[in-house]
């Protein structure tokens, strides 16, 4: 027997006036498991512990979670790369959003701010009869931003974004934001930094790079800010 | 477009910009006032007086105060919105820090050409 | 139930995935009142899980690509059991869809000369089987299903699609006629359940992988459609052909894209022999992946197995080169390092077939319409309902889908159920209305897990119908052992029907949902076994030891599994393509 002790974030706002902390004991066996499988096996334990998961291979960023104090998804987080000296576990939703139930946060912010960019292509010419051509370096462009999975692990990690989830629109969204601006089929572009450049949507972003931190996917937020902020200043100057 | 009416430039890029060319600004005026006093390792009143007299100068430290005002304001400001929620309590501590900043800006200025 | 809110919409696509998202695209454009509702976050459905490629004769790697090619390759692969009309419809539409999802703003890979880039992809061929492999998958890189899920979620925001999300559908809600009318849902954030009225459902529930323990499916994957029409009592088609994708990740399942091989990697046994060779001479390791699957196992039981328990086969990379493997297949190289602990550009990856695709689904026509054989085996449409994507049985994917050609699916028939609705909501549809015991009667599963007081729990009963699927029902199949299963999943039923819910709390409560999930796995386990039991011949994906060959004599059929009777019946193939020649059954080689 190989028990990893494991401490999670409970309420239930029907029965609970407060979270508290639960903790269980896991058998892992010996095995590296993933975070994921300890939660399914304490789900076995106690069905009443509420968290979401889906694809369980990381491409869904259903399961962000802050696991030992970073944010991450528990699907792709092996216990190997988490767990600290004294073999503790500790789970809590992710930060900054309300939270529904257990490990559960309730995203409507994080999406709001997600579909405030329009995060969808642009363009005011008529189609042609098969596809827009793009050039392989022009495509290349789009890679490091079309991979997001909205799990929220970045913005969740973003004091600016916890200080003004309604008005920064927080990295997750940014990261959108500069894939359109990006991509060499969009017409939009104009429209898009005059949506952006108020104090709040963009510039709230301090560079601290949290966000690059804890993507999942090893994306750059940062540098997709920094891409926008010097097309706004093309363009206004 | 997040709108915004007690930031005076109403732009983040503009503010933005301020905030970096002030700051090479003032940068600028502290390695010089480290390096006067540097130089002047028995600095009397009339030798500091004479740098003050010369046009330049004042130009250079007016452009410096200038600088700290706007640099002082969009941080306080951001700094405020971040941390600062109840809008009554916020809208009054701009208040506060805004004047802070024109009484300093105006009494530097008293100061500078005064003398 | 009285006291039940109900919300009435012209109609309600269940599911958020690509077939349903492009349905629901289709129908918010035309402004009438419809909703998606799924269980998960849209993105997050299985859709987002694919990722070589959208398999369509743009003509982009080939100039002289053509449709009908594409179409003699599916009707092969599916080993003649495809409907041709059905294959011909996507085959030639399908140019038509992509474009489309370019012009969204899918984003493609790319050629130097800017068009799509397209890659080579098992079973294809071009001159109709006589001109050698074809390049005809288009690739977003290898997460062209990501950037097809978030493409399509992306337009339907941008045309204000109303979503109900983190809902799920309980059951389905019939009229005194037998008519869908709509369905039973579930709030999953506050559980309230509500009664949704609608004109037209449509289930684009997916597929149902977990039916096995092992599988390349998505933990959401518990076909729910197919287990609500099967309780309202609508037969399903084909059900007993399940894919086995060749190459999932040893121990954890994870997908690993036939793209690999369409790059250019190979399988090798423990003797590092490129053993697809002697099965497939031809197209070797870009056979179909019936046959690629079976010559795995194959291998594995001749003793030709890698590792400790010679169990599993290795997939071959490292020689395409950092440069190509981070270009085309970076996707790849995350999942081998997190899942198999192996750098594809230095070690070849472990692995071994795993359930990945049904086949089967509820019988429908082009336009996404239910149908239902009447006394007389004659088809007959069900009124109110419709079904594409994974959950539906066109059948364009016969007893064997064709890589890339499930993204095909989902696009094509998405968008035609959309085109077919609009039209039947712009002539008017009166349909009679839904009284309290045709309620009553779609709440009962729901009110039977809120009353249970004691009983055995979900995770277990869930886990042995697993292991009974999987070890019963797997890529070779036989008699005694399919009959053990049969007779292990009726005793399933019997205890699940008694199981325990254990928390009967409201708030996101992910129990009741798996409870209701658990239900949905039964249903399609047992029509799964019956269908598989009684289909006695090897076909595509099909397999048996004691009837090893195929016959066409008595089983050029699709089969159809009727949950009343749990009985099995055959329904015509269709040979009739409008405007090219039937393609006939050939001896299916590679």
């Amino acid at each position: 027997m190989s028990m990893l002790q494991v401490s999670v974030y409970r309420y239930n706002p029907e029965t609970d006036s407060a979270p508290y902390m639960q903790e269980f004991q896991v058998d892992t066996q010996g095995r590296d498991l993933m975070v994921l499988n300890v939660l399914e096996i304490i789900k076995q334990q106690d069905s009443s512990m509420a968290y979401r998961r889906s694809c369980r291979e990381g491409v869904c960023g259903s399961d962000g979670m802050n696991m030992n104090g970073s944010n991450g998804l528990a699907c792709v987080t092996a216990l190997s790369e988490v767990v600290d000296k004294r073999g503790k576990l500790v789970l809590r939703p992710l930060p900054g959003l309300p939270v529904v139930r257990d490990l559960v946060v309730d995203m409507g912010i994080f999406y709001k701010q997600y579909e405030r960019i329009q995060p969808y292509l642009q363009n005011d010419t008529p189609p042609p009869a098969i596809e827009r051509l793009q050039s392989p370096e022009d495509r290349e462009k789009l890679d490091g931003l079309y991979e997001c999975i909205l799990c929220a692990c970045c913005s969740t990690a973003c004091p600016s974004f916890w200080w003004n989830p309604e008005k920064f629109v927080g990295p997750a969204g940014l990261l959108q934001s500069y894939r359109f601006l990006a991509d060499s089929r969009d017409t939009a572009t104009r429209e898009r930094l005059a949506d952006l450049e108020d104090p709040f949507s963009v510039f709230r972003c301090r560079g601290i790079m949290n966000c690059v931190a804890v993507c999942p996917k090893g994306l750059n937020p940062t540098r997709a800010i920094g891409k926008i902020r010097e097309l706004l200043m093309a363009n206004a100057t | 477009m997040v709108t915004n009416i007690t930031n005076f430039g109403r732009s983040g890029l503009s503010d933005w910009l301020i905030q970096r060319v002030s700051a090479i600004i003032l940068a600028l005026y502290t390695i010089f006032m480290v390096g006067y006093l540097l130089f002047h390792p028995a600095l009397d009143y009339p030798t500091w007086n004479g740098l003050f007299a010369q046009t330049w100068m004042r130009i250079f430290s007016l452009l410096a105060f200038l600088s700290l005002a706007a640099h002082a304001w969009i941080g306080l400001w951001t700094v405020i919105t971040d941390y600062i929620k109840p809008t009554g309590i916020r809208f009054a501590v701009q208040i506060v820090v805004m004047l802070a900043i024109f009484v300093f800006l105006v009494w530097g200025v008293q100061v500078l050409w005064g003398a | 139930m009285s006291n039940m809110r109900s919300l009435t919409f012209d109609a309600i696509i269940i599911g958020g995935g690509g077939s349903g998202l492009r349905t629901a695209l289709e129908l918010a454009k035309s402004g009438r009142k419809t909703a998606v509702l799924s269980k998960v976050f849209p993105t997050r459905s299985h859709t987002v899980s694919a990722q070589g490629g959208i398999t369509c004769a743009i003509a982009s790697a080939d100039p002289e690509d053509d449709w009908r090619w594409h179409m003699y390759d599916t009707v092969k692969g599916g080993d003649y059991i495809t409907d041709q009309d059905a294959a011909e419809y996507m085959c030639s539409e399908g140019p038509k869809a992509v474009f489309e999802l370019e012009h969204m703003g899918l984003p493609f890979s790319r050629f130097d000369n800017g068009r799509i880039y397209q890659r080579p992809f098992g079973g294809q061929s071009k001159d109709f089987g006589k001109g050698g492999q074809a390049a005809r998958t288009c690739a977003a890189a290898d997460r062209t299903g990501h950037a097809l899920l978030h493409t399509l979620y992306q337009n339907n925001l941008k045309n204000n699609t109303v979503f109900l999300n983190e809902w799920y559908a309980v059951d389905l809600v019939k009229n005194a006629n037998g008519d869908v009318v709509g369905c039973i849902a579930l709030c999953i954030e506050t559980g309230e359940v509500v009664h949704i009225k609608s004109k037209a459902t449509v289930l684009a529930t997916g597929g149902s992988g977990r039916i096995f323990s092992s599988t390349t499916n998505a933990l959401i994957n518990t076909g729910d459609g197919i287990g609500m029409a099967l309780r309202a009592g609508f037969p399903v088609q084909d059900i007993e052909m399940w894919q086995f994708h060749p190459t999932g990740i040893y121990g954890a399942g994870v997908l690993v894209t036939e793209g690999c091989r369409g790059e250019g990697g190979y399988l090798i046994n423990k003797d590092g022999e490129r053993f697809m060779e002697r099965y497939a001479p031809n197209a070797k390791d870009l056979a179909g992946r019936d046959v690629v699957a079976r010559s795995m196992v194959m291998e594995i039981l001749e003793g030709r197995g890698c590792g400790e328990n010679g169990d599993h086969v290795l997939l071959k990379l490292d020689h395409l080169g950092e440069e190509v493997l981070n270009k085309r297949l970076p996707g790849i190289v995350e999942l081998a390092k997190t899942f198999a602990h192996v750098d594809p550009a230095q070690e070849p990856i472990p692995v071994v077939p795993t359930c990945h695709y049904m086949m089967g689904g509820l019988p429908t026509n082009v336009h996404g319409q239910a149908i239902m054989p009447d006394a007389d085996g004659n088809d007959t449409i069900v009124n109110g309902l419709f079904a594409c994507g994974e959950a539906a049985c066109v059948s364009v994917h016969g007893a064997n889908r064709l890589g890339g050609n499930s993204l095909l699916d989902l696009v094509v028939f998405g968008r035609a159920a959309g085109m077919f609705i609009e039209n039947a909501l712009n002539e008017g549809i009166d349909y009679l209305d839904a009284v309290e015991s045709d309620i009553d009667a779609a709440l009962a599963r729901m009110n039977r897990w809120n009353e249970s007081s004691g009983g055995e729990s979900i995770p277990e009963l869930r886990a042995e119908l697993q292991e009974t699927m999987q070890r019963s029902f797997g890529v070779f199949r036989q008699e005694d052992q399919m009959q053990e299963g049969v007779k292990q999943l009726a005793e399933l039923r019997e205890r699940i029907g008694k199981a325990h819910l254990g928390d009967k709390s409201n708030a996101f409560n992910t129990a009741r949902v798996e409870a209701l999930e658990l239900d949905n796995l039964l249903e399609v386990a047992e029509a799964t076994a019956i269908s598989a039991l009684e289909r006695k011949e090897s076909r595509g994906a099909h397999s048996r030891y004691d009837y090893p060959d195929r016959d066409d004599v008595n089983w050029l059929k699709h089969s159809i599994y009727t949950p009343l009777d749990k009985k099995l019946s055959k329904r015509d193939v269709n040979f009739s393509p409008k405007t090219v020649d039937t393609f006939e059954p050939k001896i299916r080689t590679y």
